[in-house]
């Protein structure tokens, strides 16, 4: 039996395999990790009927150009994503949220997101990857996961196994912008003066460039701390803002260390996750606080949404 | 026993043990970690103990803060054998190409590098915590005498392997990681280990440590 693989021709600008990620580290100081948009990569699994935890490629900006060589295989691509698929020198167009095909010596060259960050790539076969703590989630910085912990790289040949053929299925969906993120009061906000709370739910904070896997650097008015600077080092968990001493918020993303030292002056509710990582920077965004309970009420609309979405895939 | 339990976001739980950093309190925050690991509550994703802390992260999708936060009110506690509690060794080489911050040291603790590295070779310290990068240590207490603050500028890359000190806490740089605390030194020892699932860390909550000074020489054969 021939091989089925694909080879990458440019690798894109932070192309890394990613599924749900891995659980109970945290005490050993090995993050979450895992898609950084959960919506857009269940759909992707979903449109091409593979199983939940199917490990996906995702990119950030500019994604990976590849050959592919082999049986025929199914693809697809979510996000808001330019993509285009070339077959005999001809360039197709693509559409996201479609099942694709690509057959031996076609190939796939992922543009770029379109005013958003992340999209994700997802075969109707398994890319043979390693996996640690049952988690094939590469995280770069602990050099962990499929890869050997690595982005994807120049001229790698990534094989593919297990390849079905499924129906022509697709799925009407257009991402939506957040503009305002909604928060929970964290557990240090009165280390903050009242101008900076007010601040921070009056004013417009920038994203920076300064925002990757790990957390998002959001620059705006300077959150005065009236208390101290510096907590005692303490578990953290996604979508946690902490404010350093230069009073500039960081919210921690899928790769956030697991332990920090700033004080926290909110997170970011669950439902609000997916939206906040599609921002790119440069975005402009508003906090807005809400309570406990209907953070939970927001994120069972959100599950339902998704639900949704899957059963009008078709 | 837990202070304050409080939620952090809508998917974590909060318990704080109070204000004071020392063994007592952190022991009490191991022996809740070990409680809920065994308990295997339907949920809980993530549990992070530190100095004074332990953050429960749960699985939205599965449970809430209400009940998780019940399941810890009703909680049991046995003192669990620890599963840790070993004495381990360091060795650690002070030769001037690792110990980065020595010289600064002087001034900052107003002693000679001599004394700084005889009085922090001279006891064994306690692992409060693992994290912030993959497998690293955090240890207390230096001596009131040896606390300094961290560095005003962080450094972008402290270099594997490295001893840093500030307040009343030592580390072991596991990675190549940013950082700012004080480098007194440079362990040849893999403290990380993903290939070994199981424990993946060679120093946990609860262990000693006996850092034992060697010379360069020695510190290339045991790198090796």
């Amino acid at each position: 039996m021939s091989e089925n693989y694909f080879k990458v021709t440019r690798p894109g600008i932070n192309t890394t395999f990613q599924d749900s990620g891995r659980q109970q580290l945290h005490h050993v100081g090995i993050p979450t990790s895992g898609v950084m948009d959960q919506r857009n990569y269940i759909l992707a699994n979903k449109i091409l009927q593979n199983e939940n935890n199917h490990p996906v490629l995702e990119f950030a900006y500019q994604g990976p150009k590849i050959s592919y060589h082999g049986q025929t295989i199914n693809f697809t691509v979510t996000g808001s994503v330019n993509f285009n698929i070339i077959k005999n020198n001809q360039e197709i167009k693509g559409n996201c949220y479609q099942a694709n095909t690509l057959e031996d010596g076609d190939q796939l060259d992922i543009l770029s997101t379109d005013k958003s960050v992340y999209g994700y790539l997802s075969f109707s076969g398994k890319p043979v990857v390693n996996y640690q703590w049952k988690s094939c989630s590469t995280n770069t910085k602990a050099e962990i996961g499929a890869n050997d912990g690595k982005k994807l790289e120049l001229n790698q040949k990534i094989l593919i196994q297990d390849i079905k053929r499924i129906s022509k299925r697709s799925l009407n969906y257009i991402n939506t912008k957040i503009e305002n993120i909604r928060v929970i009061k964290g557990t240090n906000f009165d280390y903050f003066s009242d101008d900076a709370k007010n601040i921070f739910f009056k004013k417009e904070f920038t994203v920076t460039k300064l925002t990757d896997r790990m957390g998002m650097r959001l620059e705006g008015e300077k959150l005065q701390n009236i208390i101290d600077t510096n907590i005692k080092s303490e578990g953290l968990v996604k979508g946690v803002i902490q404010v350093p001493a230069d009073g500039n918020p960081i919210i921690m993303l899928s790769d956030h260390g697991t332990i920090g030292g700033y004080p926290k002056i909110a997170t970011v509710i669950s439902a609000d996750f997916d939206k906040v990582v599609q921002l790119p920077p440069g975005s402009k965004i508003k906090f807005k606080q809400v309570n406990l309970n209907d953070a939970e009420t927001i994120f069972k609309l959100y599950e339902m949404e998704t639900t949704n979405l899957i059963s009008k895939i078709t | 026993m837990i202070k304050n339990i409080s939620n952090l976001g809508d998917a974590a739980v909060y318990c704080d043990f109070g204000i004071e950093v020392n063994k007592e309190t952190n022991s009490k925050v191991i022996n809740y970690f070990n409680n809920l690991r065994e308990q295997k509550i339907e949920g809980i994703t993530n549990l992070t103990p530190s100095y004074n802390k332990l953050i429960i992260s749960f699985d939205l999708r599965l449970t809430n803060y209400d009940k998780i936060k019940k399941k810890i009110e009703s909680l049991e506690l046995k003192q669990i054998k620890k599963i840790s509690e070993k004495k381990i060794e360091i060795p650690v080489c002070c030769d001037e190409t690792f110990a980065l911050d020595l010289k600064r040291l002087e001034n900052k603790l107003n002693k000679t590098s001599k004394e700084i590295l005889d009085t922090f070779f001279s006891k064994e310290y306690f692992c409060y915590m693992t994290g912030f990068i993959a497998g690293m240590p955090f240890f207390g207490d230096l001596d009131n005498d040896m606390q300094a603050k961290r560095l005003e500028t962080p450094r972008v890359k402290v270099p594997k392997g490295s001893i840093g000190i500030t307040e009343q806490f030592c580390n072991i740089y596991t990675f190549e990681s940013p950082g700012g605390w004080n480098i007194i030194g440079n362990t040849p020892l893999k403290v990380f280990d993903p290939t070994n699932e199981e424990n993946p860390n060679l120093i946990n909550p609860g262990d000693l440590v006996k850092f034992k000074k060697v010379n360069i020489n020695e510190y290339k054969n045991l790198n090796e």
